[in-house]
């Protein structure tokens, strides 16, 4: 029986074996299946992050040139800005010289039709000549009609006889007096003119296009380098509103005369016996 | 707000000078005649800042300067004198005696604003 039996274990761990084998080779299977798996994995881990990298890079590259670009734009901006600034610090220079300019304008005019005393308009008249405009020898004449001669009324660094009786119709002043037109010469500033019938500059002074006399400038300061702009607006300013000045001053001394010469015969009358 | 005392005798360098320094932001301009009015416009109201001409009648600047930097009160007050081409010494003596600095006529307002500017900024 035992015989009988042996050849049915004997089969049956056969088959055992065939099992056994068969799991062994599906187990070596699976392993290296799984193995295959692993690789693939890791491959595609690898294509992955390569991939993510590259999408990186590009965000990054898209990101630089963005900046890059606001860069550019914020340096175009910034020197836009900057020369409007320039623009506007020049246009701030130039209205602060323009501000200057008229107000040594106004102050001259102010000053000059302040008073009616004639020695007070001629002091101011000297002023202006010397303060503003810097001027060291000068005179300032009036026309005698009578004589035809230009009288000097006040000067400064210039003796008034050495310009006194300076004849209407010659040279330099005389041209200023028929033309009306204030005379500039071609000579540097720091020329110093010693003929009293040439000066450097000679201004009418007119009113309205009468003209009733100069102002004859022979030399300036030193430390005056050239004449500006608001020289000449001075000079036109002088032409003007100190000849008004002068004229109307003159008139009021007169008029106080003949007023005072009048009252005075007035009061003769009244004091006189009636007859 | 700086106070400038500007003393001058003469009215147009006077109005000049006050209209150039009322373009100082926030400035207040005293006038004065002399230097005595100068002196008791000092008494009378605080100064920052004096602008005051060599030559005038009843007490000139060279007195002012001396006067200014003598008392206790004032002596700390920038002064800038103002002076005529060819016055070298009276701008040298108005130095010696303690101003701070000097300008000549004719005056460049722009200068002058500049100038004040400087003195009251150092301070």
């Amino acid at each position: 029986m035992d015989k009988d039996k042996e050849p049915g274990i004997l089969k049956k761990a056969d088959e055992f074996l065939q099992i056994f084998k068969k799991g062994e080779e599906f187990t070596r299977n699976l392993l290296k299946e799984n193995e295959d798996l692993r690789f693939r994995i890791a491959e595609l881990e690898e294509a992955h992050a390569q991939g993510s990298n590259a999408a990186k890079i590009r965000n990054y590259e898209d990101h630089i040139k963005m900046l890059e670009d606001e860069r550019e734009s914020l340096k175009e901006r910034f020197r836009k800005v900057e020369t409007e600034n320039r623009d506007f610090a020049q246009k701030y220079v130039l209205v602060a010289e323009e501000n200057n300019n008229l107000a040594n304008m106004y102050v001259a005019s102010y000053q000059l039709h302040s008073t009616l005393d004639y020695e007070e308009v001629l002091k101011i008249v000297l002023e202006i000549i010397i303060n503003l405009i810097g001027a060291k020898k000068f005179s300032v004449m009036l026309i005698d009609k009578k004589l035809e001669k230009l009288e000097s009324i006040a000067s400064e660094g210039i003796g008034m006889d050495n310009t006194a009786k300076i004849p209407v119709d010659k040279g330099v002043i005389g041209e200023v007096v028929r033309e009306g037109k204030s005379y500039f010469s071609d000579e540097s500033i720091h020329t110093e003119s010693e003929d009293p019938a040439k000066p450097i500059v000679c201004i009418s002074l007119k009113i309205k296009e009468h003209v009733i006399g100069v102002i004859a400038i022979y030399s300036f300061l030193n430390h005056k380098t050239g004449f500006s702009n608001v020289d000449y607006e001075l000079f036109n300013l002088l032409a003007g509103h100190a000849a008004t000045a002068i004229f109307s001053s003159r008139l009021y001394i007169r008029s106080e005369r003949e007023f005072t010469t009048i009252q005075n015969f007035l009061e003769l009358l009244k004091g006189k016996p009636t007859q | 707000m700086p106070s400038i005392l500007v003393v001058e005798d003469s009215p147009t360098m006077r109005q000049l000078i006050s209209f150039a320094m009322r373009r100082i932001p926030g400035s207040k301009v005293i006038e004065a005649t002399d230097g005595v009015d100068a002196l008791k416009k000092l008494s009378a109201e605080k100064a920052d800042i004096i602008l005051a001409d060599i030559n005038m009648p009843v007490m000139d600047g060279l007195k002012l300067v001396s006067l200014v930097r003598g008392s206790s009160e004032f002596r700390d007050i920038p002064i800038i004198i103002i002076t005529t081409e060819g016055a070298e010494e009276d701008r040298e003596k108005a130095m010696a005696l303690g101003a701070d600095a000097y300008l000549s006529k004719p005056i460049q307002t722009q200068e002058l604003i500049n100038l004040v500017t400087h003195q009251l900024d150092k301070r």
